[in-house]
């Protein structure tokens, strides 16, 4: 279908501390056991698309990525990794494989993406509308843990998280605004000139970017191109092609088909332009080209391009792993509503057990849990709604709750877990009580120490 | 004539000739004995004298019996596709898929052109980290063309005796061996065994042409049959008799086509008993569910997968418009189309288009128009001489399209714009109903001309078309009426002559065209206001229709319970799914040729008797063009 797919992996991102680090960066990051690249990965690959270019920021983020992608994927996929310094940001990443890119449009996936929402449809809008660029928008995510949990300590994270600022037009198929929660402070500004040609915007708050965008690829690249300090697709690009939709300075291959005419001597301009004028009296006309055609006197013909939209349905799971917060969300989710995105099999306690672990004497693992292979657990310990990787080591009377630990960690007697994350190779002393901390790799925690709310990780040399 | 026509009779028993008799052809007498006997199983396709015929050109065409499979065969053996390696090869690094990981690659150079040195970004380099692994790829394709070749050769085995086994071949291959057997059965004239019978695993739509109960012909049968009762081969039939429609009330029939769908078709509930036949489907779930589905559908185009999209979402709507979107699209396919190995262009690309088609008309049915267009091209594709290569066939085709576009289109409407405007006189007040790009056209032609009317736009629900017509025709100064259907009496009186775009003229006069045409013709006839259709001769079918029943389509039955912007106007939501209230959105009417005064086409102005005239001279020029 002339698409190519970038999967653009990040690096070790900064927000995400101390959960990342060189050697895990942010693509690996465990999501119910599974890289989240894979849930991507894996999305694409339903969508048969099977030929992909991962951009990871960091050498040695590239090279840990490329080699858990060859030995998950050798012989499924076809996939590039392509290293990119730090800092350059999503547009420096594209421009950096820009001369990689030969397909009619260009599919941009975050690859902090977990979500359920057919590929193929974003693809199939795009191409419908003959866009410049399709953004894929879902319901934003609800934050925080579920109410049934009662924790104390998580009440300022719970505040509506502030997402995107999007304004469609009634149809709700084009993108008419669009401005990210950190870039609004009071008011918002809205072009006059849209609003004049479209008459109506909708302003929604509900709606999150799900940083899966289809962008034709010859006006990318030279947006990328014409504009270097442009960063970010999320914050510069899009924001730019949505602006100046209607009055477009880019290059639309679309519309000179001035090169066909020269070799058929047959077709003369005039039939050329009755058979466009043809074809686009066919439809309902857009704002757009009713736009194009409200020049009104002047000679310039406005030129516009199209920013397309497709809203996923609000039964399909779509969220981005781009905060710690996220993270506790989607592993909960993964194993939880929306269990079909992990790809196991859950026991009929709708859980899942590895038929390798062992649990002592007492030991019950709840519903929506997930133990890895070998892992043990000592007698009277209770699991709830919580990952444990593989290989760990937990002790006797230990409690888990609403936590992800990570592989190769082991846990003392009588300790207490809840809304944590526990990184590999932690270890938990006895009597450790651990409230909402995050703990980074490798690190001990003392006997009997109680934290809450805490950041625990190795001082960085 | 009669003796003629007898032995036709019996095959098919549902031929109703209405009004018009097409004299028969008389080209068929024009053939020389020595063509016929060449090929005692194909009756050649009437043809102008003046087109010299090759007779090799016309065997290996027609007959798909030994020599060719024989050809297939042995070039099989030696051109065995190579390895086919996964995307660009030059990127490819690790060898095969398990590979170490970051291997250096090994272009050094830089390509700093295509970034700008200062943004300080490195061009980056690719590692390729995972492989679709190549070998087995390739001995797959290898085992295939093994296979294939056995395949044809069974061909020649099996043109005697008529047994025929599954074969695992592909469905192109089954095919090619179906028409090969059936073709030689009908050379042994195999009497009274229908060939179609003993195939069960094909499931081509050709296969079911050749079932004969619901059997629909047309005149060129007639014309191309021979004397003494000689049936005209299956085949031969098969290519002249248009596809039987298929009744959506058969249960099993449309089962086995929604097997074959791409497009998730649930039938919609409540449907209307009078109209069962037609295929209606729940609207809502289709386009979300085509969409989805983007990358998976290997076979279809983009670029007819895109038309697929906008037919089925109403982006595109109009006969025109819809024809040269699809005209377009197929081009776009031709252009990309490659022989594959062992195929022969003409076969494997009119199964192709024949695919194309019916992607297509699970987004949408076709209209008549684009069913004389799809014939057309059809048939230009069997016609393509086998001595031209592959990429001159593809731009033979590819211009024959646009030929067609300009000429059949474009230009027809400016002849018909042409004529029509000599009926617009100063103080007129034309009236149109709906929205048609040749009466449009004609307005806007007529305005430019500085000729003083008015119009009247009479518009319906829950399309209004009208609506986008009056916006062009106002913005071009034209002094305008917008009313509704319903008033249509109301304003009749006033009206001097009403123009009206058509979907199709039938060879009994019979305009088939949106909905609420019939009625707006219809009153303006006891007004005795002059009715003037306006269609291009390519929009012309033989078909004869005498209401609109049998035939038409239907539209999505929510959209006429709901009011445009009007939210709370919701009475019907909630009854959309009782029992006892069933919704109807037809989309097309018939009217009778009664009510119509005169149909201009590009061949003149011409009254509604004379349209079998048209049909009968201009799809003989279409198709043996």
């Amino acid at each position: 279908m002339d698409f190519q797919v970038v999967v653009l992996a990040g690096g070790v991102s900064k927000k995400l501390l101390p959960l990342v680090s060189k050697e895990l960066p942010k693509a690996l990051l465990p999501v119910a056991n599974r890289p989240v690249l894979s849930y991507v990965v894996e999305l694409l690959e339903l969508s048969n698309l099977k030929d992909l270019i991962v951009v990871v920021e960091g050498e040695d983020a590239a090279l840990n990525v490329g080699a858990w992608i060859s030995g998950a994927y050798a012989d499924r996929l076809h996939v590039e990794v392509a290293a990119v310094p730090e800092d350059v940001g999503t547009a420096g990443a594209i421009r950096a494989i820009a001369r990689h890119l030969y397909a009619k449009d260009i599919l941009v996936v975050s690859g902090d993406l977990v979500s359920d929402v057919p590929i193929g449809a974003v693809a199939a809008t795009h191409r419908r509308h003959d866009a410049v660029v399709t953004a894929l928008l879902c319901n934003a995510p609800i934050s925080g843990p579920l109410e049934s949990v009662s924790s104390g300590g998580k009440d300022k994270t719970k505040k509506p998280g502030r997402y995107d600022l999007i304004g469609l037009d009634p149809t709700k198929q084009f993108l008419l605004h669009i401005a990210t929660g950190a870039e609004v402070e009071k008011d918002l500004r809205i072009q006059k000139s849209i609003l004049r040609a479209v008459g109506q915007i909708e302003i929604r708050a509900d709606l999150m970017d799900a940083h899966l965008y289809a962008f034709k690829r010859s006006v990318l690249l030279e947006v990328l191109e014409q504009k270097g300090a442009f960063n970010s697709l999320k914050h510069d690009v899009l924001p730019y092609l949505v602006r100046s939709q209607l009055k477009s300075e880019v290059l639309l291959n679309g519309i000179p088909q001035a090169e066909e005419n020269g070799s058929e001597k047959v077709i003369s301009q005039s039939n050329q332009q009755m058979l466009s004028q043809i074809l686009a009296n066919a439809s309902e006309p857009t704002f757009h080209l009713r736009h194009t055609l409200n020049t009104n006197g002047s000679d310039s013909v406005r030129r516009t391009h199209k920013c397309c939209v497709y809203i996923a349905g609000s039964s399909k799971y779509c969220a981005r792993l781009n905060s710690i917060q996220a993270y506790n969300d989607i592993n909960r989710d993964v194993i939880g509503e929306a269990s079909h995105l992990s790809g196991y099999s859950f026991s009929a306690h709708n859980n899942i057990i590895h038929p390798t672990a062992e649990l002592g004497a007492k030991t019950t693992v709840g519903p929506h849990c997930m133990l890895g292979e070998g892992s043990q657990m000592g007698d009277k310990c209770s699991v709830k709604r919580s990952v444990i990787g593989r290989h760990c080591r937990i002790g006797a009377n230990v409690k888990v709750v609403n936590s992800v630990v990570m592989n190769h960690v082991t846990i003392g007697d009588c300790c207490s877990i809840q809304g944590s994350v526990i990184c590999s190779n932690v270890q938990l002393q006895e009597r450790a009580i651990l409230k909402d901390c995050q703990v980074g790799a490798g690190f001990v925690v003392t006997a009997g120490s109680e934290c809450k709310g805490e950041v625990l990780a190795k001082k960085w040399n | 004539m009669d003796a003629r026509r007898a032995p036709r009779a019996v095959i098919d028993p549902k031929v109703r000739k209405v009004g018009f008799f097409a004299p028969p052809d008389p080209i068929p007498l024009n053939i020389s004995p020595s063509v016929n006997s060449l090929s005692p199983v194909m009756i050649p396709p009437p043809r102008h004298s003046s087109e010299n015929l090759n007779i090799n050109t016309r065997y290996s065409v027609t007959s798909p019996s030994g020599e060719e499979s024989i050809a297939i065969s042995s070039s099989s053996s030696e051109l065995f596709p190579p390895p086919i390696s996964p995307a660009p090869s030059s990127r490819i690094v690790a060898g095969d898929g398990g590979g170490i990981a970051a291997s250096s690659f090994p272009r050094g150079g830089f390509d700093v052109t295509a970034v700008k040195a200062s943004i300080g970004v490195p061009v980056c380099k690719l590692t390729t980290v995972s492989v679709v692994n190549a070998d087995s790829l390739a001995i797959d394709e290898r085992e295939k063309a093994d296979k294939g070749g056995g395949s044809a050769m069974e061909v020649k085995d099996q043109a005697m005796n008529s047994k025929q086994k599954k074969e695992k071949s592909s469905k192109a291959e089954r095919r090619d061996l179906q028409e090969a057997q059936r073709a030689a059965k009908a050379a042994v004239k195999a009497e009274g065994n229908k060939p179609s019978g003993s195939v069960t695993s094909v499931n081509l739509k050709s296969a079911k042409a050749a079932k004969p109960p619901q059997k629909v012909d047309n005149t060129s049968i007639a014309a191309s049959e021979k004397k003494g009762g000689d049936r005209p081969s299956e085949k031969d039939r098969k290519k002249d008799v248009p596809h039987p429609r298929l009744q959506y009330d058969d249960k099993s029939r449309v089962e086995k086509a929604k097997r074959r769908a791409v497009v998730n078709q649930t039938e919609a509930r409540n449907r209307v008993e009078l109209f069962r036949h037609l295929p209606q489907y729940e609207h809502g779930s289709q386009l979300p569910d085509l969409e989805a589905k983007f990358f998976q559908i290997d076979p279809v185009h983009p670029s007819v997968y895109k038309v697929g999209l906008q037919y089925l979402s109403g982006d595109i709507s109009g006969g025109n418009a819809r024809c040269i979107a699809m005209l377009q699209a197929f081009q776009d396919a031709i252009k990309d189309y490659a022989v594959p190995p062992e195929k022969t262009l003409v076969r494997d690309l009119t199964a192709k288009i024949s695919s194309y088609v019916s992607f297509l008309i699970e987004c949408r049915p076709l209209s008549i128009s684009m069913g004389n267009a799809i014939r057309f091209l059809k048939s230009r594709i069997t016609k393509l001489p086998p001595t031209l290569s592959e990429s001159e066939s593809k731009t033979s085709l590819q211009s024959d399209i646009e030929h067609f576009i300009n000429e059949k289109i474009i230009l027809a409407n400016k002849v018909i714009v042409n004529h029509a405007v000599t009926k617009i006189r100063d103080g007129d007040v034309l009236l149109t109903y709906g929205s048609s790009s040749a009466v449009e056209m004609i307005l806007l032609h007529a305005h430019e001309l500085g000729k003083q009317f008015r119009v009247v736009v009479v518009d319906s629900r829950p399309r209004l078309q009208g609506k986008v017509l009056l916006r062009r025709l106002v913005e071009k100064g034209l002094s305008c009426t917008y009313t509704h259907v319903n008033a249509v009496s109301y304003i009749m009186h006033e009206v001097t002559r009403v123009f009206l775009g058509a979907s199709s003229v039938l060879s009994n006069g019979t305009v088939y065209s949106g909905v609420g045409t019939a009625c707006v013709a219809m009153v303006a006839h006891v007004y005795h206001v002059p009715v003037i259709v306006c269609c291009e001769a390519y929009k012309f079918h033989e078909r004869v229709q005498l209401d609109s029943i049998c035939s038409n389509e239907l539209g999505d039955p929510d959209v006429i319970s709901k009011v445009p912007g009007r939210e709370d106007v919701n009475l019907l939501d909630a009854w959309a799914n009782t029992e006892n209230l069933q919704l109807l959105n037809l989309m097309y009417d018939a009217t009778p040729s009664d009510y119509v005064s005169m149909i201009v086409t590009d061949y003149g102005m011409i009254p509604p008797t004379s349209v079998p005239v048209v049909v009968r001279e201009y799809s003989r020029e279409q198709v043996w063009m």
